[in-house]
């Protein structure tokens, strides 16, 4: 899955109204997303996933049946209302069916986000008999070759033919493309595919650097040029289709002069919960140092999501450093995204260096170059594999080391 | 306006939408793959009146009745069908 699939595009005028409140301190008491990232499990070894590299050290100790329903029914008291059911690949769970059926008895619109690999006419008849509001499947290409480069693994096929499974149920067509420089010269092709798959939402989410893709994101990211061309195609597209289908085309922030609303706020919307229990305001908060994350098996939802410190150190502005303290657009984008920043940087407080406003800005200037440098991008890819996250899992801070600034 | 809305216009929820009271919100949501809107007070009347059976003409009487001492409501009611029409909330029937 991506780092998108709940991204930008997910939260509509509601949620934005909420950051108006200029200068707030602590803006929102209401998680309105819950992402269930039920495994880290995933037979797809796809290069740009963001799931953190060395995700092997959390492939144990996965919750319960029962800890997700509590979970489930805990955050939906809080008020969480959409949920997604992600991973990793979900379906290598046998109970996602009992997660569903709660779901819809809770009132929430759910959403199966997956590869397709596993999802079987019995469990599509039982998501559908459950209640499970739709499901939403990632498409790599239009081309076999690229699918099953990019995910290592020969998964073209099958993907076809899921989706097929999921137009005759009923199900909204809803595919998630992660786009990088391997398909994103196929853009038209992408999206006439789409439209043969009568498909009801297309994202186009271009890739963004963190996790596994961050470690390949020479090789993966495509070209300034490419990037305007494929938006170009796809605006004429949308022209052509009308609001029959829904096309979302998520910038790379690379290439902008501000950092995105990383999450729409730290801990402003999004409740992630994670394989073994982790509660975490954004997909890789992980990364960051110095924080203790509250677990499901400690302390319930309720408890992470008001008063646990990890949710609240980065909420409102009182953390931020300059440029971003006294900067006028600050309210636009809270400061950018906190992972970006220590990822980049090294300090999790500064400016997300995508903003030209940051002293860090040369760092994505340098990473842009890179992806022209034919000895960096030339490099083999390396894959989402349990061997290669076992390596991360003991040498992730040096490789990361690499990626920090020079100044 | 962008959409042509009729009297006699009869519209329900589009497919793949779920429509429902958030206690937690203390209002309407309108609830769809990848997103949701939040409905002002006005927004969740109307909607609550869209049900494949109704015709604008009907939601219109429904909601006078209901608040009389609003004025210029018709309006308002034909905008947000014209809205959510555009945004794809809403599909025709008739």
């Amino acid at each position: 899955m991506t780092q998108n699939s709940l991204g930008e595009s997910a939260v509509q005028q509601e949620v934005q109204g909420k950051n108006n409140g200029v200068g707030a301190n602590i803006t929102q008491t209401q998680p309105l997303w819950l992402l269930a990232e039920v495994t880290y499990r995933c037979p797809l070894q796809c290069a740009f996933c963001y799931n953190p590299t060395d995700y092997d050290k959390h492939t144990q100790n996965e919750l319960s049946t029962e800890q997700w329903i509590q979970a489930l029914r805990d955050a939906r008291k809080m008020g969480a209302i959409q949920l997604g059911i992600s991973g990793g690949e979900p379906l290598l769970r046998d109970d996602i069916e009992d997660i569903v059926v709660e779901a819809k008895k809770l009132g929430y619109y759910s959403n199966l986000i997956t590869s397709g690999v596993g999802l079987t006419e019995k469990r599509i008849q039982a998501f559908k008999e459950g209640g499970l509001d739709h499901i939403q499947l990632s498409m790599h290409d239009i081309t076999e070759e690229i699918n099953n480069f990019i995910t290592n693994t020969k998964t073209f096929q099958l993907k076809k033919k899921v989706a097929a499974m999921i137009k005759s149920h009923g199900y909204p067509m809803v595919l998630n493309v992660v786009i990088h420089r391997y398909n994103i010269g196929h853009m038209k092709e992408i999206l006439e595919m789409a439209e043969a798959l009568d498909a009801d939402y297309v994202e186009l989410a271009n890739t963004q650097y963190y996790g596994w893709s961050l470690v390949n994101r020479a090789q993966l990211m495509p070209q300034k040029e490419q990037i305007e061309e494929a938006e170009r195609i796809t605006n004429e597209f949308r022209e052509r289709v009308g609001n029959k289908m829904k096309v979302f085309f998520v910038v790379p922030d690379y290439f902008d002069n501000r950092p995105k609303k990383c999450m729409n706020g730290w801990g402003e919307v999004f409740m992630i919960v994670t394989a073994d229990g982790d509660v975490l305001p954004c997909h890789s908060a992980r990364v960051l140092p110095n924080i203790e994350f509250p677990n499901v098996r400690e302390h319930g939802l309720e408890y992470a999501w008001k008063e646990s410190p990890a949710f609240n150190k980065y909420r409102g502005d009182d953390w931020m450093k300059e440029p971003c303290r006294s900067c006028s657009e600050k309210e636009n984008d809270l400061g950018g995204c906190r992972c970006q920043a220590f990822l980049l940087s090294g300090d999790a407080e500064s400016a997300d260096p995508v903003c030209t406003k940051s002293p860090n800005r040369h760092l994505i200037d340098q990473a842009i170059e890179d992806s022209k440098n034919p000895q960096l991008t030339e490099k083999p890819i390396i894959f989402r594999t349990n061997a290669n996250s076992k390596k991360y899992a003991e040498g992730d801070k040096e490789r990361i080391e690499d990626f920090h600034a020079t100044p | 306006m962008e959409n042509d809305i009729q009297h006699a216009d009869i519209y329900d929820l589009a497919d793949h939408h779920r429509f429902q009271w958030e206690e937690a919100q203390n209002s309407f949501v309108i609830l769809f793959p990848e997103g949701m809107v939040k409905l002002h007070g006005g927004a969740g009347e109307v909607m609550q009146l869209v049900d494949g059976k109704a015709t604008v003409a009907e939601v219109v009487e429904a909601l006078k009745a209901k608040f009389p001492d609003a004025e210029g409501i018709e309006a308002d009611i034909v905008g947000m069908f014209d809205m959510a029409l555009g945004k794809a909330w809403i599909k025709k029937v008739n």
